[in-house]
């Protein structure tokens, strides 16, 4: 196998995490606060429809981010409402939200477009074009580390670098300002941070909000860079592999890049059977390569490889006690 | 007099509800002293202060602040007007260092850093004027209760609180660590703070305060100067009538041994070695009373017993080694061997909250062929059974169809009490019996105590009441850090003693 | 004592959240322009105005009564099994396999060993997450959800390679034979020369269904092991107490939970496809959730839940037929239920409880 080819392999590895990474950095924060979410799935099908649409019509992708930041927004609005303000159930919230998302984009798309619940094809600035990064082009012809830059590293779109931006930016809003402090807290437990004077449900919306932005990033990375359109169901999944990403990275900003890389590996290896065949010299399911982030999650799951701790007051709504 | 009072209350009321927790309640605290609010569990002690802290909204009165109104919506309201709380259970993120607790939500500015810099640059100012050392940066959940407990204090002085509400606050701590706590109290109120004591411990307002305030059920029965006072009165202010804590009880007619405990030692799921060695035994009719300051291993011991920890060692019961791991070391299978067992917690334990009385009443024994009609459980036959013991220990309402949860503490007390004892058991467990239990109930359930120890019955009382023990022991031993610290007799020995021992002294080294 | 008559938790309650999700989902259905009477009437006449719109109806009832009464047994448990899906996907698989390597004499005997087959599959396959659960703390949710990947994933692969006929380009079986066939309900109810339920999937496993209510029911609250199960649910420290193993309840309540969800393959699997084929439960596993939600995790509500779905499901079918409507209206449906049954329950409960708490401070003030 040669360089080309690994460089293709680790080239869709990086594409294919992205969104990955930006949904998990989003349940960061969620569940960080102590609000379990299952709903990033919902959050980010929602974003890729609207983005989509908007973007269609307005034939601006940036517009079009815009408007999936919206609707992610609305959705994190609803599960902040159930989950902080009625203190209803977080994970059956959750699950609403995915459905939610599942029926009303397809509705509306086909109310809007009439496609049989898709967008119509985005072309040209409708879509996150790749960003050359400087000299890429100069570079390329310097051995191994030229096509290393020119492939791998140059070529992305500006939701991949923002994607990337955004782990150590989670890590220092997390760990060296006041706000990751008090949202550390109040994910495990909301009581200290209640006594100290400062509101646990202004918090909790400030991380389900923050949740909601990353989704609607996340979402419209989907329709309108990695894809040309929304179609049904897209997000496919994805929002329960960043959730494993999540647990696998046990609720930490870097951990979550590498977790999402190692994810997205196994998803850019899946589509090349060509190159598997060659790697193990047998045919490997590909299947077996789809589960094996689930698989991966149950294992860590079951604390058989260092246990994952949740935030302590992680699904609980918070009630002053009597 | 023209200084104005550090606080003053003006007809506070709250409800809950249809519970009336606080009614019209009026109370001054002058500046620089230490006010005790005495009251049982349930006066509205802790709802008051909640008030006071911004925790609950008042239906209803008036707070001043050095002679200012104040409204106090919320903590914040309550930390800017000088307030500082330190709750029974501790409002710490427990995987914070302690650093990091006391800055929460005292930060200097949006980045993390300088702040840090400046507590712990403070936290060590207030450690040496207050005997109030703690490693700064310890996490939490690392160390000790009394250490803990440091750690609220310098959160509220780090927040500049010239009030302090201390709730409960020796209830978790050995007489050696609260003397400690009395010792920073003095000097805090040397250095000009305002400092409120709640608690339900006689001796504690009697030796730390300058002023008292009672509460019962809800109102503030009377506010005196506490050298004008005594135990006695305030006791009776308290419960609203003469209380008699002793029991009367002919001495104990002692039979064979039932309950024989050997090195018994129990590490709990954390991998902490919570009972270390116990070794006692409880005869047919005699009351074995087990004192101690919660937490030093009585939970687990009657845990063990119950069939619900596991542990090491040898027990048997009637002569018969009970198993103390694997499949046979179950409340079923301690049922089965006459151990009846009234848990310390009975609404985390004891009850089903949202059961029936009558379900509750088949819980644990639901397995009782007299339950069972065919493949079903006869619900008819538990309701009547349930009725029957309803009305033999008096529950009010003796209803079988109410939910355990709508019952007051001392009737869901009851219930437990009555589905425990009419097993007629060779072994009584019985944790915490009064804990939140109405005067007039306490006396019903010593009664009740006391009348199956007469029938010849293995008593094994844990309680941390110092008094409860002294009343309906027939034999005391004392538990500190896990270790049984010394056996008494009821009759040679006192309060102090026994409180030496709680705090891990023996006669010969307090000396 | 409590703020509220039962009758208003059990009968009010829902109601109010079904009103909220219908009125939401009319919304809906005016803002893409079309009618929600008429959505209305014709999902009536699809779903309820035919005896072959009943057939549909009853069918899809019969999915979600298995699958509701499933999440229902876990919630009495508190455990939220959200597996239901995976689950009724590997019952599926196990009822394919007794069809196609058991030759069966009767279909009734047929029924019976797709049953046994279909309980056994579905519970096995909740074990394992109910194991961790119980043994490794590992959520419940999170494992099942990861599950239901796991067994698309393993039936996909089963159903390209080993299970295929030989020279079928489909992933699926092959048909069943014909004495594994169930009774439908044209079958059972057709008289000379009127058929009723004519070409309608409803079959005998609908009464089988209600057997499973009528055994949870009894299970719940007249058994030792329902009486267990609640007792765990509504405090793992009281049971524990009591001797009430954890670990036994946890297995115990997911395998029948499991079971459950497993069973609906005599329905759609055995009963209407005749064989496995990829993506057989449609969803019906989620659905589920809607069903117990709604039916406040009793037999005889779940069982009118999921009649309801049944409804909607039919009836959305004919919208998608006859009007612009498409089918997906019925997930924003089913959204709207579960959220407002299962996660904004406090916003219908606590101002009602409000009305009922003033109604009696009124009754009490005049008396």
């Amino acid at each position: 196998m040669d360089l080309s080819t690994i460089l293709q392999v680790l080239d869709s590895t990086v594409r294919l995490a992205t969104p990955l990474l930006l949904a998990c950095l989003a349940g960061l924060f969620s569940e960080r606060a102590g609000i379990f979410d299952i709903g990033l799935e919902g959050k980010m099908l929602a974003a890729a429809f609207l983005s989509a649409a908007v973007a269609y019509t307005s034939g601006s992708a940036w517009v079009g981010l815009g408007a999936g930041i919206f609707a992610s927004l609305l959705l994190s609005g609803i599960h902040g409402l159930a989950s902080i303000t009625f203190r209803g159930n977080q994970l059956i919230s959750g699950v609403a939200i995915n459905f939610l998302a599942a029926g009303l984009t397809v509705v509306v798309a086909q109310s809007w477009f009439g496609q049989g619940g898709r967008t119509p094809q985005l072309a040209g600035s409708a879509r996150f074009e790749p960003i050359t990064l400087p000299f890429a082009d100069a570079l390329r012809e310097v051995p191994v580390l030229g096509p290393i830059y020119y492939e791998l590293i140059s070529g992305h779109t500006a939701l991949v670098y923002i994607a990337l931006l955004f782990v150590p930016l989670t890590w220092w809003v997390l760990y060296r300002t006041r706000f990751g402090l008090r949202l550390r807290a109040v994910g495990e437990n909301p009581a200290a941070v209640d006594t100290a004077g400062i509101s646990v449900v202004w918090l909790r919306y400030m991380a389900v909000l923050i949740c909601g932005v990353l989704c609607g990033i996340a979402g419209a990375y989907l329709a309108t860079a990695l894809q040309a359109s929304f179609v049904k169901d897209m997000s496919a999944g994805r929002g329960y592999i960043a959730l494993a990403a999540l647990i696998f990275a046990k609720w930490r900003p870097w951990y979550a890049l590498y977790a999402c890389l190692l994810f997205g590996f196994l998803q850019a290896f899946a589509l090349r059977p060509d190159v598997i065949q060659t790697v193990f010299g047998f045919k490997v399911n590909a299947q077996l390569l789809d589960v094996l982030p689930y698989i991966l999650t149950v294992i860590i799951l079951a604390g058989f490889v260092g246990k994952a701790v949740p935030p302590r007051a992680g699904g609980q709504p918070y009630v002053k006690e009597r | 007099m023209t200084t104005a009072p550090a606080i003053e209350l003006k007809g506070i009321s709250k409800s809950f509800g249809p519970v009336h927790a606080n009614k019209d309640i009026s109370i001054r605290v002058m500046p620089g002293t230490i006010h005790g609010i005495i009251g049982e569990n349930g006066a509205g002690k802790s709802t008051l202060m909640s008030i006071l802290y911004g925790f609950y909204k008042a239906d209803a009165g008036e707070i001043f602040i050095s002679g200012q109104k104040t409204a106090i919506p919320d903590s914040q309201a309550a930390i800017a007007a000088g307030i500082g709380m330190v709750f029974q259970h501790f409002k710490l993120v427990e995987n914070f260092t302690v650093l990091e607790n006391v800055v929460l939500g005292a930060e200097d500015s949006g980045l993390l850093r300088p702040s840090l810099a400046r507590a712990r640059r403070e936290l060590k100012a207030l450690a040496d004027e207050y005997e109030l050392n703690v490693d700064p940066d310890a996490v939490v959940e690392d160390i000790g209760v009394g250490m803990q407990q440091r750690v609220e204090i310098l959160k509220a002085l780090y927040r500049r609180a010239d009030i302090l509400i201390l709730d409960e606050p020796t209830g978790v701590l050995t007489p050696a660590e609260a003397d400690h706590l009395f010792r920073i109290l003095e000097n805090l109120k040397r250095e000009g703070k305002t400092i409120i004591l709640i608690t339900h411990k006689l001796r504690e307002i009697m030796d730390a305060t300058d002023t008292v305030s009672v509460m019962r059920r809800g109102e503030m029965t009377a506010t005196v100067k506490t050298s004008e006072t005594s135990p006695q009165k305030l006791a009776e202010l308290m419960v609203g009538r003469k209380v008699l804590l002793q029991v009367e009880k002919a001495p104990a007619q002692v039979g064979k041994v039932i309950l024989d405990v050997k090195n018994l030692n129990v590490t709990d799921e954390k991998g902490v070695h919570r009972v270390k060695e116990v070794n006692f035994n409880v005869r047919a009719g005699e009351i074995l009373g087990i004192a101690g300051v919660s937490g030093n291993g009585q939970s687990e011991l009657l845990e063990v017993l119950g069939g619900y920890e596991k542990g090491t060692g040898t027990i048997t019961v009637n002569g018969q080694t009970i198993d103390l791991t694997g499949a046979k070391s179950d409340g079923r299978s301690r049922r089965e061997r006459g151990i009846a067992h009234v848990p310390e917690d009975r609404q985390r334990e004891g009850l089903i909250m949202d059961y029936h009385a009558w379900e509750n009443v088949a819980f644990g024994y639901h397995h009782d062929p007299k339950y069972q009609r065919g493949m079903f459980m006869d619900n008819a036959a538990i309701k009547a059974d349930t009725l029957e013991k309803m009305e033999r220990f008096d529950v009010r309402p003796p209803d079988p169809r109410l939910a355990a949860k709508s019952f007051s503490g001392g009737n869901q007390q009851k219930i437990v009490l009555a589905r425990e004892i009419e097993r007629n058991p060779d072994l009584l467990l019985i944790g915490q019996p009064t804990r939140g239990v109405d005067i007039g109930a306490i006396e019903f359930i010593h009664q009740q105590i006391v009348a199956l120890r007469d029938q010849g019955k293995a008593i094994l009382l844990v309680s941390v009441e110092l008094e409860e023990i002294l009343a309906l022991s027939d034999r005391i031993a004392v538990m500190f850090d896990g270790r049984i610290m010394g056996e008494r007799l009821p009759q040679d020995t006192n309060e102090q003693e026994l409180g030496m021992m709680m705090a891990g002294m023996n006669k010969g080294e307090a000396a | 004592m409590d703020a509220m008559p039962k009758w208003a938790d059990v009968v009010l309650i829902p109601l109010i959240s079904l009103i909220l999700a219908a009125t939401l989902s009319a919304l809906v259905i005016l803002a893409i322009g079309e009618s929600p009477v008429e959505a209305l009437n014709l999902m009536v006449k699809g779903a309820l105005g035919s005896t072959y719109g009943w057939g549909y109806t009853l069918y899809y009832a019969t999915n979600f009564i298995f699958t509701g009464l499933a999440v229902s047994i876990a919630f009495h448990a508190r455990m939220f099994n959200i597996g239901g899906e995976g689950q009724a996907m590997v019952g599926g698989l196990g009822v394919a396999l007794i069809c196609l390597y058991i030759p069966w004499p009767h279909w009734s005997l047929a029924l019976l060993g797709g049953t046994i087959a279909a309980a056994l599959f579905g519970a096995a396959w909740a074990a394992i997450p109910a194991f961790l659960q119980a043994k490794r703390g590992s959520h419940i949710v999170i494992t099942t959800i990861m599950f239901n990947f796991i067994a698309a994933a393993m039936l996909n692969y089963l159903l390209i390679g080993a299970l295929k006929p030989k020279g079928s380009m489909e992933p699926a079986t092959g048909k069943f034979p014909e004495a594994t066939h169930l009774p439908s309900f044209q079958d059972m109810f057709s008289f000379g020369e009127t058929a009723l339920f004519r070409g309608a999937p409803a079959n005998v496993s609908f009464f089988v269904a209600i057997l499973a209510c009528i055994a949870v029911w009894a299970l719940i609250w007249k058994t030792k092991l329902g009486y267990e199960i609640r007792a765990f649910g509504h405090s793992d420290t009281a049971a524990k107490y009591a001797g009430i193993s954890p670990t036994k309840i946890i297995m115990i309540s997911m395998m029948i939970s499991g079971g459950l969800a497993g069973m609906m393959a005599i329905n759609n699997v055995q009963g209407e496809a005749e064989r496995l084929v990829l993506n057989a439960v449609e969803g019906a596993g989620f659905i589920g959730i809607a069903v117990a939600l709604m039916g406040r995790s009793h037999p005889f509500g779940v069982f009118l839940a999921a009649l309801l779905f049944g409804f909607l499901y039919q009836g959305g079918a004919e919208l998608a037929l006859w009007t612009k409507i498409p089918r997906e209206m019925i997930v924003v449906i089913q959204a709207l239920v579960i959220l407002f049954t299962g996660a904004l329950d406090d916003m219908v409960r606590v101002p009602l409880e409000r009305v009922f708490l003033a109604l009696r401070r009124r009754k009490g003030g005049a008396a």
